[in-house]
């Protein structure tokens, strides 16, 4: 008996019996220039006008003042309990440690505990400005998926040295951890839904509010 | 939950009676949609609407056409070479540790996805909206072996819980409007699991709340999920899903198990493919610059998400697709549905008339391909198309639907005539008859033109034909007003305008019917 495997690619090579040209690249150019920047004047004005038209919060500020300006964002949330990725910068959780009660996720929590928790603050890995997008790679500073995702509040801290103009360099920057295997999350704007009469409704499954610091 | 898990008793919603298959063909199915007045309100207000959104996001991108180009490009090449691809794809998602299955039909996905379900020892899972499980109608065979599938798709959650059909490939409840809403999750939410709360009103942001109320709980305990995808990436084995609401998310993250029904067509052949694709799909679909998540896993990350992860790679009959040169270009589509929302036929009738969960234009090109057309439904759809071509210009993939629709006519054609010749073709001769030559066509005019004065002096005041008591205009006045025949044809009022012009009835007018 055939596998369904062997059936379905001798289909496939039946149907093709027209092409003749065993190179997919010479067979087909593409007429495309990838990981092109677009010419934007200020690039981090533009994120900042992009994730704001979203409707989601974004201060910018100095690196020096990232611990404070998180606290800030738990205190603006009401957020009173906080999980953390492992490898978050330690002077960013020592000012968390010291407003809100840290859940460590060691061992992991289950979906239902952190379902408990208020808020999550993470670190980022590329953000693209013409499109709001903010990409995590779920290294050590931005942990496993569920944790950005179960708690209703996200605080994400972006450096500008990981804004890109667009997605064309932005995936050019993700596609390393990609190759790696890494999981990728691309986040624009918090959760929504337009089903209901295509009425865009904020908050849905996903955190209902995205807070992000813009560090320089 | 359900109230009763004994066999017998369903554990999910059932839907509507009867198939896709066994619906009525367009012209029946579009004229009893066309009744649905508030039905067809939806949907003008929704697409006009989403219309908009897509030409303003689009006009933003100031290379959005070559963009389409290179899209459609990367699409051909991976048709032309999916033996290749669909081998480098199974085995960097083999590498990665997703254990790959193949599918030829829908009986044996079905099977696959069952199989594994009652190997892991669920009673349900949660689904995140995917066009494929529809198109294979997953839910009916998990339901038949004792499995409930949840929707977690708001849209999808309102088809479900309303006994209903999708009718848009995004927007599954568009023809629903918020009052409608209401009502069935007020009715069937506490059947099924958390009720919805007693005060929730009409409002969207309500709706919104009590949907994700009633699938928290489903999302903390679910122990697999099933998913179609957007994208999979041939280089790596990446599977790429693009969601709103962060029900994808849940399901993709949450659950210890995790199977993707995946048709062969949506592979990308690199990664560096998807800043393409990325870019045209949001601006295409909901007209926002980007969807509010977009996940990406190349197989399984310890520690983090699914543990175990399937793919189904499913035909069901895209070989029959690609096996035709002509009409193989619809396999590029990547379901944005811009298609459906800029089509004039597709506003007034909606999805139910196509006799498929893909409707709109897509479905007009696809479904007879995918099926064939040896159905009355498929053999329907190729004409459900005014042939504008207004789908051409906004589908992101550059797919010809006008041309791929006239070829289709043509196959349906010949496939009758091959069993039957009917009264169409004899209508069609005729037709041949009158447009051969320049002479018959004058001829056939002089009867139209008598029409026409007849019409427009005595019967009508106003010139507009509304409902006549003729047998077959009659009926396809019902649903439209058109002006009433001209007395005088083009031809006709060309020649007395130009006084060197031959006479009408005459044979000089074939030279121009020669050139013609
Ligand atoms: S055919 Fe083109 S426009 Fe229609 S849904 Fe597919 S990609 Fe979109």
């Amino acid at each position: 008996m055939t596998t369904a495997r062997a059936e379905i690619l001798a289909r496939v090579r039946r149907a093709l019996a027209d092409v003749d040209e065993p190179d997919p690249v010479r067979d087909v150019p593409v007429d495309w220039e990838y990981g092109r920047p677009l010419s934007t004047a200020d690039v981090v004005a533009d994120l900042v006008e992009k994730i704001e038209d979203y409707g989601a919060r974004i201060v910018r500020v100095p690196a020096a003042a990232v611990p404070d300006a998180i606290v800030a964002a738990l205190t603006e949330m009401e957020a009173s309990s906080v999980v953390l990725p492992p490898g978050l910068d330690g002077a960013w959780r020592a000012a968390i440690e010291a407003v809100a009660a840290v859940t460590a996720d060691e061992p992991p929590l289950t979906a239902s505990e952190l379902n408990a928790v208020d808020a999550v603050v993470t670190a980022a890995a590329v953000a693209m400005a013409d499109s709001g997008t903010i990409a995590l790679d779920h290294g050590p500073d931005q942990g496993r998926r569920a944790l950005s995702l179960v708690p209703d509040r996200h605080v994400c801290v972006v450096r500008v040295d990981q804004v890109v103009s667009a997605v064309p360099e932005g995936v050019a920057r993700l596609a390393p951890a990609i190759r790696a295997g890494r999981p990728v999350t691309w986040i624009s704007g918090g959760s929504a839904t337009s089903d209901i009469e295509l009425a865009r409704v904020e908050g849905v499954h996903g955190p209902r509010q995205l807070y992000v610091v813009l560090a320089d | 939950m359900s109230p009763n898990s004994a066999p017998a008793q369903r554990r999910t919603p059932a839907p509507p009676p009867g198939t896709w298959l066994g619906m009525p063909a367009f012209p029946k199915a579009a004229r009893e949609q066309l009744q649905r007045a508030e039905q067809r309100q939806n949907l003008a207000r929704a697409t006009t609407h989403i219309r908009g959104k897509r030409a303003e996001r689009a006009a933003e991108v100031a290379d959005w056409e070559e963009l389409r180009t290179a899209a459609a490009q990367i699409k051909t090449r991976v048709a032309r070479h999916l033996d290749t691809y669909l081998v480098q794809a199974e085995e960097a998602m083999t590498a990665a540790g997703i254990t790959v299955h193949w599918a030829r039909d829908a009986a044996e996905a079905n099977r696959i996805v069952g199989e594994i379900a009652l190997a892991k020892g669920v009673d349900e899972v949660v689904k995140i909206k995917s066009m494929v499980t529809q198109e294979i109608d997953l839910n009916e065979h998990l339901e038949s072996i004792g499995v409930a599938a949840w929707e977690t798709d708001l849209a999808e959650l309102i088809v479900q819980l309303g006994h209903d059909r999708p009718s848009h490939i995004l927007v599954p409840a568009i023809h629903r409007n918020r009052r409608e809403v209401r009502e069935i999750f007020a009715e069937e939410m506490g059947r099924y699991g958390t009720p919805a709360p007693p005060t929730m009103t009409d409002d969207p942001e309500e709706l919104a709340e009590a949907a994700r109320a009633h699938l928290r709980a489903k999302f903390l305990r679910a122990e697999m999920a099933v998913s179609g995808a957007n994208f999979l990436i041939a280089e790596t084995g990446t599977v790429v899903i693009v969601e709103s609401e962060g029900n994808g998310r849940m399901c993709l993250t949450l659950p210890e198990t995790l199977v993707s029904v995946i048709g062969i067509e949506k592979i990308l052949p690199t990664v560096a493919d998807l800043e393409v694709f990325l870019t045209l799909l949001p601006r295409s679909s909901t007209g926002e610059r980007m969807n509010p998540y977009t996940s990406l896993w190349t197989g399984v990350t310890p520690g983090d998400g699914p543990q175990d992860l399937h793919v189904v790679l499913l035909d069901n009959g895209r070989t029959d697709v690609l096996a035709d040169p002509e009409g193989r270009a619809a396999l590029r589509c990547i379901r944005c549905s811009a298609c459906l929302n800029i089509c004039p036929v597709y506003e007034r009738v909606g999805g139910h008339a196509y006799g498929s969960p893909y409707p709109g234009p897509i479905g007009a090109i696809l479904n007879p391909q995918l099926r064939g057309v040896a159905s009355e439904v498929d053999q329907a759809l190729p004409y459900a198309s005014s042939l504008c071509g207004a789908c051409n210009d906004v589908c992101p993939v550059r797919i010809p639907f006008t041309d791929i629709l006239v070829h289709l006519r043509h196959k349906v054609v010949e496939h009758k005539t091959e069993h039957h010749p009917t009264a169409e073709q004899a209508a069609f001769s005729a037709i041949g008859w009158v447009m051969a030559d320049g002479r018959n066509l004058a001829k056939a005019q002089l009867a139209s033109r008598a029409g026409g004065a007849v019409l427009g002096d005595r019967w009508l005041g106003n010139r507009v034909i509304g409902r006549l008591p003729l047998p077959i205009a009659g009926r396809w006045l019902r649903a439209r007003d058109v002006d009433a025949p001209p007395a005088q044809t083009f031809r006709a009022w060309w020649a007395a305008r130009t006084p060197a012009a031959p006479p009408v009835d005459g044979s000089a007018d074939a030279a121009t019917e020669d050139r013609a």
